[in-house]
């Protein structure tokens, strides 16, 4: 590689390093540290005497016999049925993703095999859908959905979800349709394919790259979704974001604190095992946008 | 594609898109310009052994009908927009004229809700964008230098900030900062001052929260720059180096060229996500020192009374401000896919 003939100066290479061990410790250490602490009791985390405190575990051992323990946990899933929440949240994920997916895939094909003007002006206007803060459609949606009666309720919450994801999925999708050269469906449709059977015999086997990238930001979307479920779902069919939002305010005083680190954590893990596995497309979905402007 | 055929595979997104995207914009904007009914006030008299008395009491039947027969309230046109709570057009002037400086008149906008809200809004978005690509290309210059074997794991650790929920990203930050927890006692220990508290402190709540937001922001311009990285021409690199161009010089005249697209791409999401800056100020607990636009309809909506105009004329106000951010992306956008079609 030509890159490699040239050494880099000791000093350069000293400064870089530098600067990714220091990243590194920003962007990573704060997350084991709260996983760590979640193990610990709230005089231990939150330590006010000695901050070596939450690695000895000193408090924790004085108040439950061991330097772990898992009352957070405990606490968090089984008091306070976190597990309904992140049921909930399962549900809006799947179904958010499903379909979303299936909306976006039919509508971003469509965008870009059409060459009429009107197949850009309808990007266009996703596209300013795109940039809305959510938070601002909602003093729209409550009025409404009080009136119909359908407050607060999983499916409402999932309608709006995808409708909001709308406009990203078609972008992210027309560009991956875009790249699936064209010959491959219209020579699909010269043998006497309909252009519907030709989507589904020709394009839907060779799409799945883009659907999955696409699925994934849909997926963290719905999952890291606040502004919009806190608003419209009421307090049994909470998710777990809007959830540990209210612990937040509940807990403060009980002095549970630590159920809400626990349930922090919790929420975390899924999210960490999805980048684990996915990061090649998280990678380039993220790219996707940049590189096609 | 056939116009009926385009028709029907983009009808289920569209529909979509109208009905929860497209209607919730119009009822919102036909909301701000309403207000909620008052109540129907009566008066009764009283009349007993000792004379009559009169009295103002509330007639419900009354508010009730009223209520149901014009579902969104009073018209009131542009009042809610100009209301204190709003562009305060009333308090402005009196304010000015009280004012001994340009200084002195900024501080006092800031007792006002909207403008409070609106200079966090865009000291967040116009502090945290700069230091977001600077900080993004810095780590992707780093991690291009790294051994490729440690680059995957590398990748993975920077992704996190971004990919973790805002919400709870900005908790654990906030855990970590509070006078107890390790950061707090940290940044105690190294002011030299045992009764610091990042909490009870305007100046250095803006700072956390923008700190938080660069610490989110970063891996995304860091992606883009990375991804930038590994395709620039390496016979443009090489010949450059033949010439005789330096270190600095190769970087200067070959990389950041490349590189200056993806910087404004970077630039104006960044500029998108960040007007709309909001987990961060219900994680922090920061409200009383640091509101923003999209907190501040939030807040409208979750309170013991839900003050829907209110909110629907921030929401107005925060489109409008989006839709300025946004003209550069819609003219590009325009320029580019324009010609093409």
């Amino acid at each position: 590689m030509a890159s490699q003939v040239q050494k880099r100066p000791v000093l350069l290479q000293t400064v870089l390093v530098g600067i990714l061990i220091l990243w590194m410790i920003a962007a990573a250490f704060p997350f084991f540290w709260t996983l760590w602490g979640s193990f610990k009791v709230e005089g231990d985390f939150f330590s006010l005497a000695d901050w070596t405190n939450v690695l000895t575990g000193e408090m924790t051992t004085r108040e439950t016999g061991d330097a772990f323990t898992t009352e957070g946990y405990t606490g968090a899933w089984v008091q306070e049925e976190f597990w309904k929440a992140a049921w909930n949240s399962t549900l809006v994920c799947l179904f958010v993703v499903t379909i979303s997916l299936t909306l976006g895939t039919l509508g971003g094909y469509a965008l870009a095999r059409s060459t009429y003007r009107y197949a850009f002006w309808f990007l266009l206007i996703a596209l300013i859908f795109r940039a809305m803060p959510p938070i601002t459609l909602v003093s729209g949606y409550l009025p409404v959905f009080f009136q119909w009666n359908i407050w607060g309720h999983l499916p409402t919450a999932i309608i709006v979800l995808v409708a909001i994801n709308q406009p990203f999925t078609l972008w992210m999708l027309h560009s991956f349709f875009k790249n699936i050269p064209q010959d491959l469906d219209e020579s699909a449709m010269v043998d006497g394919c309909t252009r519907f059977q030709a989507f589904r015999h020709v394009i839907i086997p060779v799409m799945w790259p883009g659907v999955i990238t696409t699925g994934l930001f849909s997926f963290l979307l719905a999952y890291n979704d606040f502004a919009v479920t806190a608003m419209i779902l009421d307090k049994q069919n909470q998710t777990m974001v809007p959830k540990i939002a209210s612990f937040l305010g509940t807990t403060q005083t009980k002095g549970n604190v630590m159920f809400a680190v626990a349930a922090v954590v919790s929420t975390t893990a899924p999210l960490f095992l999805l980048i684990m596995f996915f990061q090649r497309q998280i990678v380039s979905g993220l790219t996707a946008g940049a590189v096609k402007g | 594609m056939k116009h009926s055929a385009f028709f029907w595979f983009v009808l289920p997104s569209a529909v979509a898109m109208l009905l929860f995207i497209f209607f919730p914009i119009v009822s919102v904007v036909v909301q701000s310009l309403h207000s909620a009914h008052e109540q129907v006030i009566i008066e009764v008299e009283n009349c007993g052994p000792f004379g009559c008395t009169k009295a103002t009491a509330i007639d419900q039947e009354a508010t009730a009908a009223l209520r149901e027969d014009q579902p969104l309230g009073r018209f009131a046109g542009l009042e809610i927009y100009k209301d204190r709570n709003h562009l305060a057009t009333a308090q402005i002037g009196p304010l000015w004229e009280q004012s001994t400086g340009i200084g002195d008149f900024i501080g006092k906008l800031m007792n006002l809700p909207f403008y409070k809200a609106m200079g966090f809004t865009l000291t967040f978005t116009f502090v945290v964008t700069p230091l977001t690509i600077i900080f993004g290309f810095v780590i992707a210059v780093a991690v291009n230098s790294a051994a490729r074997a440690i680059r995957g794991p590398l990748i993975f650790f920077s992704l996190l900030p971004m990919m973790v929920t805002p919400l709870i990203g900005s908790l654990i930050l906030f855990w970590m900062v509070d006078a107890r927890g390790i950061l707090g006692t940290a940044l105690r220990w190294l002011a030299d001052d045992p009764s610091l508290s990042v909490k009870a402190d305007t100046g250095l709540m803006w700072v956390m929260l923008m700190v938080y937001g660069v610490w989110h922001s970063a891996p995304f311009a860091f992606i883009v720059y990375y991804a930038g990285l590994q395709t620039v021409n390496t016979d443009t690199l090489e010949a450059a180096r033949i010439d005789g161009a330096s270190r600095w010089q190769q970087i200067r005249h070959v990389v950041i060229p490349h590189l200056l697209p993806l910087t404004t791409f970077i630039a104006l999401m960044q500029l998108m996500d960040n007007f709309r800056v909001f987990e961060p100020i219900v994680s922090f607990n920061a409200s009383a020192h640091a509101t923003s636009l999209s907190w501040a309809i939030y807040n409208d909506l979750g309170g013991e009374t839900q003050q829907l105009s209110s909110a629907a004329a921030t929401s107005v106000l925060t489109i409008i401000g989006v839709a300025i951010l946004l003209s550069p992306v819609l003219i590009r956008t325009y320029r580019d896919y324009g010609k093409a079609a």
